[in-house]
């Protein structure tokens, strides 16, 4: 059963027994299950779902849809931005350009996510990394494949993706080179 | 010139899962019993600092909740926020004001009410707290994912195994298991956490610390107003800050906890203490270990161990009572537990309490210098406070 799975049948339950304690003396009580400490099961339900702007780096994102992983540079300094942004705290007068990021780097760590957030339980456990491109510049982000292949210091590579189920683009590391744990 | 600012009283309710109180309840446990300590009451309190992560609790606005509920409403208050290390920065904000001039009597209250909501939602909005859009929103770390990220690196560069991570496991649930205060005072060995199930590979759930309820208070006076109300006061000699990017990403090489480094640098240059022999100049040290590799990359930031030989004070037993320094007699986030915004006040408690001699037996430090270290990271490295506490005045204030 996926976490999610779980986590509605828990809920479920939860509101069942609520419903019968409504039901029976007009209160919306839940016990803890050691101690028997009472508690009110709240009434009100908040629904957060955020609403962000991308307008002034909406060049990254045309870039994925043109299969391109974008970072910004700052004119006056060189510094290169990613995630990419558009002001140069180090020159506050200059610019920034956009620049096509290197596809080609080295897997500094990684981690599988066994435990997943609420809104990532319906997915299988993921493998998160984090890559060093060979300009430099660190990427954070799920690395395909079999993790008990993977090793510090592999090549990897980024690519763009689709991420499903959601059906959005996004980017991946990919693994370059065969390695076992062991190797 | 700055004035000195000791703490005059402590109180700590119990860590754990706490569905019989709510958030004021739980907050007044500890304030009742840091008013009563310093014998003041009230009335006599100039400014009230909440530090509240919050989020996962139902009170918006937690510090006049329990201003009100524990009649102190009219007073100055605000809240603090520095993701785990909130309750240090709450005592950094109190104690600035009593340095200051604007207060004489401040207190500060750490309150955390996590067990308001489910599991997976607490999981959610910690991995949350990092860069939520660019490290969050499509990759859905975790907070053991986060740490997992320097464990891993660490590991394989250094050859720690994941059995020295659980023996700081092994050690925190050690001493918790005589800390009545902890959220779960009992040992647990190597193998028990060895065979945990992995949260975050290579993290384990006896690897982490839970997810707590929990208050802390402290009432903290200026020099003249402390030296009325106590013959032992206990000092916050020094206190170093610093903060880390935002996204993980922008971290150089996940083997150094680089903010940890920062703000020991910070607060062992404003007490004169040379970082690579710190060890020698404190009794005992509480670090961040709200997972065991946290511990170990600590130890290396403060001075305890060199680069890369954090694990080898844990695997070699430094860190227990009689060893090169001890640390977490309380029983770490680990054991103590992690109620986010108490835990830096919890810490505080912990110092005071210890360094006059009052705590538990089996695990009282034994206090030679008089003085002690308390390290508090807020999110994966995001802050992090080091607190020095002393027993003796502060000579340059």
């Amino acid at each position: 059963m996926s976490q999610r799975r779980e986590m509605e049948e828990f809920l479920k339950q939860v509101e069942s027994f609520v419903n019968e304690m409504k039901r029976s003396m007009g209160l919306p009580l839940v016990f803890d299950q050691k101690t028997g400490a009472a508690m009110w099961y709240d009434q009100r339900e908040l629904r957060l779902r955020f609403t962000i702007s991308i307008e002034r780096i909406r060049k990254f994102f045309e870039g994925l849809t043109q299969g391109k992983i974008l970072a910004t540079r700052c004119k006056e300094t060189g510094t290169i931005y990613f995630p990419p942004q558009v002001d140069c705290p180090d020159a506050p007068n200059s610019e920034v350009e956009w620049i096509e990021l290197p596809r080609e780097g080295t897997l500094l760590t990684f981690t599988v996510i066994n435990v997943k957030p609420f809104s990532f339980s319906h997915y299988e456990d993921y493998v998160v990394g984090v890559g060093k491109l060979e300009n430099g510049v660190n990427v954070l982000a799920w690395v395909r494949g079999d993790p008990r292949k993977l090793r510090r210091g592999m090549k990897v590579r980024l690519e763009v993706v689709k991420r499903e189920p959601e059906g959005y683009l996004t980017y991946e590391w990919v693994p370059l080179e065969e390695s076992s744990r062991e190797g | 010139m700055a004035r000195n600012v000791a703490i005059v009283g402590t109180g700590i309710a119990k860590y754990g899962v706490r569905n019989d109180v709510n958030i004021a309840e739980l907050a007044w446990e500890a304030i009742k019993e840091a008013l009563a300590e310093a014998g003041v009451e009230g009335k006599d309190i100039d400014l009230i600092v909440v530090g509240n992560a919050g989020g996962w609790s139902s009170e918006y606005l937690p510090g006049i909740v329990i201003a009100e509920y524990s009649g102190l409403s009219g007073k100055p208050i605000y809240r603090v926020e520095a993701a785990c290390a909130t309750g240090s920065a709450a005592i950094k904000a109190a104690r600035d004001a009593i340095a200051s001039g604007e207060a004489d009597i401040a207190l500060v209250v750490g309150v955390e009410k996590m067990n308001e909501s489910p599991t997976p939602i607490v999981v959610e909005m910690i991995g949350r707290a990092g860069n939520y859009f660019w490290e969050f929103e499509n990759f859905g770390l975790t907070f053991p994912g986060y740490y997992a990220l320097y464990a891993t690196a660490y590991m394989s560069e250094y050859g720690a195994t994941e059995e020295d991570l659980c023996m700081v496991a092994v050690k925190n649930h050690y001493y918790a298991s005589f800390n009545p205060k902890a959220h779960f005072p009992r040992r647990i060995s190597v193998e028990q956490c060895m065979q945990s199930r992995y949260v975050a590979w290579p993290v384990k759930l006896l690897d982490s610390s839970p997810i707590s309820d929990g208050a802390a208070a402290v009432v903290l006076a200026s020099e003249d107003v402390a030296k009325k109300l106590t013959d032992s006061p206990v000092w916050i000699e020094a206190i170093g800050a610093a903060s880390d990017t935002s996204n993980l990403s922008k971290r150089p090489d996940f083997l150094v906890h680089r903010a940890s480094l920062w703000a020991a640098e910070r607060a062992f240059k404003k007490a004169g203490i040379p970082r690579e022999s710190s060890f020698k100049y404190f009794d005992f040290a509480n670090v961040h270990d709200a997972f065991t590799i946290a511990e170990v990359l600590a130890y290396e930031a403060l001075g305890f161990a060199k680069w890369g030989e954090g694990y080898k004070l844990i695997r070699e037993e430094q860190t227990y009572k009689g060893g090169l320094i001890p640390v977490n007699l309380d029983g770490g986030l680990k054991a103590k537990g992690h109620p986010i915004g108490a835990t830096g006040v919890g810490m505080a408690v912990e110092h005071v309490r210890q360094l006059q001699g009052r705590v538990e037996k089996e695990r009282q430090a034994d206090i030679k210098v008089g003085r002690s270290l308390a390290h508090n990271v807020g999110g994966t490295g995001h802050y992090a406070y080091v607190t020095i506490y002393s027993l003796s005045k502060p000579r340059n204030a």
